[in-house]
């Protein structure tokens, strides 16, 4: 078709009124599809309705429920100490903080504190989870934007987290090593040689994270401006966390309100002001330098031996553990103390297992700072031996409020960088 | 701000306040939770800005039958408040606060998917964690665990409350 005829076709309705409408005007029709639940880069079970126009995304709706285990109305049909195990399995990365939380809701109700040493090991665990936590992001963003070797490296460090994890707890996760009144039994021998040898390595590890990704052009071009979130709309939105320093408020409830002695450790609550997914990605990997920091101060209060479970044997349980030839029990002397020496022991012994301690009635909402923001335990106790009430605020619930508002209007392909770079983890979204 | 100092100026906006654990928990009526976070919202001392969370309890043969709790916090102050509204059991209704806080959206809608709380003038009440098609509210007490059948011999595996104590 020669170009004169393109133009007389073009301009032949115009003597008769009839104006040409442009493309955009013409393409009515938008596209709805499905991404997830089953989906690789929804990190788990998330679906979100995306409405796209061509590449562009017009609309998006977040489906979540699909991991729903009724967790919170589990914790009321078990005992208080059973409530660990379950808390634990909500936000599976980042286990720790699920039992911090609870235990330190409970603690509440009860009056106690867990002692020095006890709480010295939690902040320890929770510093070292999430590092494990922020890997996972690192290596699974990476994977999903392209980046696989990252996503190599990434769970190889994490491995080495797992392997201290499971030295001291038994488990790689799902933990309940915290336990109300302080934590399930002290580090294994050469436990605190094996965290610094991490400590030795892992700075360089991150070095060589930034060297692969900071001044990588792909992974500046799928992640500047990308997904931005501006702190006015965060706050309303409720988001927390490491998408909300992004955007430059220094929140952080470790720093705002103290919890197991952070106010004595030396941090950095890091802010940066891009408020996009770069920014969220800065962010996380200086949050992993610092969580260094905290657990090399850690190893140095650890150095004198002291108790990790409160006194009071009306509340402290497990009483004595032993890592013996089946794994983690009983030790064998406390089993012979019960089953050979003492009546009373023994019905204490099955006091404790069948009814646990009862805690006075009343309600308290405990706020700890998880991987992903403000982890907010809500527990209420009616003076029974079982919780009343245990709801979870867990923030990777409330960060996806906000992934429409990063979306809509970008591509299609950010909508993959957005997810990943407010890091949900839907065992807690769905709980 | 401790929390006696914060109790008291708390107790400009609203009466009923008190003070448990070093937490403080304020009790509005239903009709006036709206115009209350507003005004501790709007107090340059409060400015309570954050909605942090909403939980809902079930007490059944009390009156009121439900609560409906806001954790509220100040981005500026750092504190914290408890905001707690009490619903008969005959009309579990309250008035939605998405418009003045958006992320009260998920909030109130896994209220009412648990618990069967209605938040009027909620853009899309709908159910959040469950089936569309689910019948029930199983966070209510009333609410029982259901059980598990087995493929081994037609047994049935009773729910956790009626296996033990």
């Amino acid at each position: 078709m020669s170009p004169d005829r393109v133009d007389d076709l073009l301009t032949a309705g115009d003597e008769a009124g009839f104006d040409a409408p442009s493309t955009r005007e013409v393409r009515q029709e938008t596209m709805v599809i499905n991404m997830g639940p089953q989906h690789p880069s929804t990190h788990g079970v998330l679906r979100l309705l995306l409405e796209l126009d061509g590449e562009t995304v017009v609309s998006c709706a977040p489906v979540i429920g699909y991991l729903h285990t009724g967790i919170e109305k589990n914790t009321e049909y078990r005992t208080w100490q059973q409530g660990v195990t379950y808390v634990t399995r909500a936000d599976y990365l980042s286990p720790f903080f699920n039992e911090l939380g609870y235990c330190l809701a409970v603690e509440k109700l009860l009056g106690v504190e867990a002692p020095p040493r006890a709480q010295v090991l939690r902040v320890l665990f929770c510093e070292m989870n999430r590092i494990a936590s922020h890997l996972v992001w690192l290596a699974t963003s990476g994977m999903e934007l392209g980046a696989i070797s990252v996503m190599l490296y990434g769970f190889r460090e994490r491995e080495q987290i797992l392997d201290i994890f499971e030295a001291a707890t038994g488990l790689r996760m799902n933990h309940a090593y915290i336990r109300i009144g302080g934590v399930v039994m002290d580090l294994p021998e050469g436990g605190l040689e094996r965290i610094g040898d991490f400590l030795d390595t892992m700075p360089g590890r991150i070095d060589e994270y930034e060297r692969l990704l900071s001044k990588n052009p792909i992974w500046l071009q799928r992640n500047v401006d990308v997904g931005r979130l501006s702190a006015g709309d965060a706050l309303a939105y409720g988001v927390t966390g490491p998408t909300l320093r992004a955007a430059g408020v220094p929140r952080d409830v470790r720093r705002d309100e103290p919890y197991s002695g952070y106010e004595t450790y030396a941090f950095d609550v890091v802010t940066r002001e891009g408020a996009d997914c770069y920014a969220r990605y800065e962010i996380r990997i200086e949050e992993m330098r610092q969580s260094l920091g905290i657990v090399e101060q850690c190893i140095e209060r650890l150095r004198e031996p002291g108790p990790v479970m409160i006194e009071d044997p009306k509340l402290g349980w497990p009483a004595r553990l032993e890592v013996g030839p089946d794994g983690i029990g009983n030790s064998p002397a406390y089993v012979r103390h019960i089953m050979e020496e003492s009546m009373e022991a023994l019905i204490h012994h099955f006091k404790m297992v069948t009814e646990g301690v009862s805690v006075p009635a009343g309600e308290v909402y405990v706020p700890v700072e998880s991987p992903r923001g403000e982890l907010g335990m809500f527990v209420v106790a009616d003076g029974s031996h079982r919780p009343y009430r245990v709801k979870i605020r867990d923030p990777s619930f409330v960060n996806l409020q906000a992934v429409p508002t990063m979306v809509e209007g970008g591509l299609v392909a950010d909508t993959i960088a957005v997810i990943s770079s407010i890091d949900p983890v839907m065992g807690g979204v769905d709980r | 701000m401790i929390a006696a100092e914060l109790a008291e100026r708390v107790r400009a906006v609203a009466p009923d306040v008190v003070v448990a654990r070093g937490e403080v928990t304020l009790t509005v009526a239903r009709d006036d939770v709206t115009a209350t976070l507003d005004r501790l919202r709007a107090e340059p001392d409060l400015s309570f800005d954050f909605l942090a969370s909403i939980a809902a309890t079930d007490w059944p043969g009390r009156d009121p039958r439900f609560w409906v709790v806001y954790e509220l916090a100040s981005v500026e102050h750092l504190h914290r408040l408890r905001v707690k509204v009490g619903l008969p059991e005959a009309d579990p209704t309250i008035p939605s606060v998405v418009d003045r806080f958006p992320t009260a959206n998920w909030h109130e809608r896994e209220a009412y998917d648990l618990f069967g709380i209605t938040f009027e003038g909620h853009p899309d009440l709908r159910r959040i964690l469950l089936p569309d098609g689910w019948e029930g509210w199983p966070l209510r007490k009333t609410e029982e665990l259901g059980g598990v059948n087995t493929r081994y011999h037609g047994a049935f595996i009773p729910p956790v409350d009626r296996r033990t104590s």
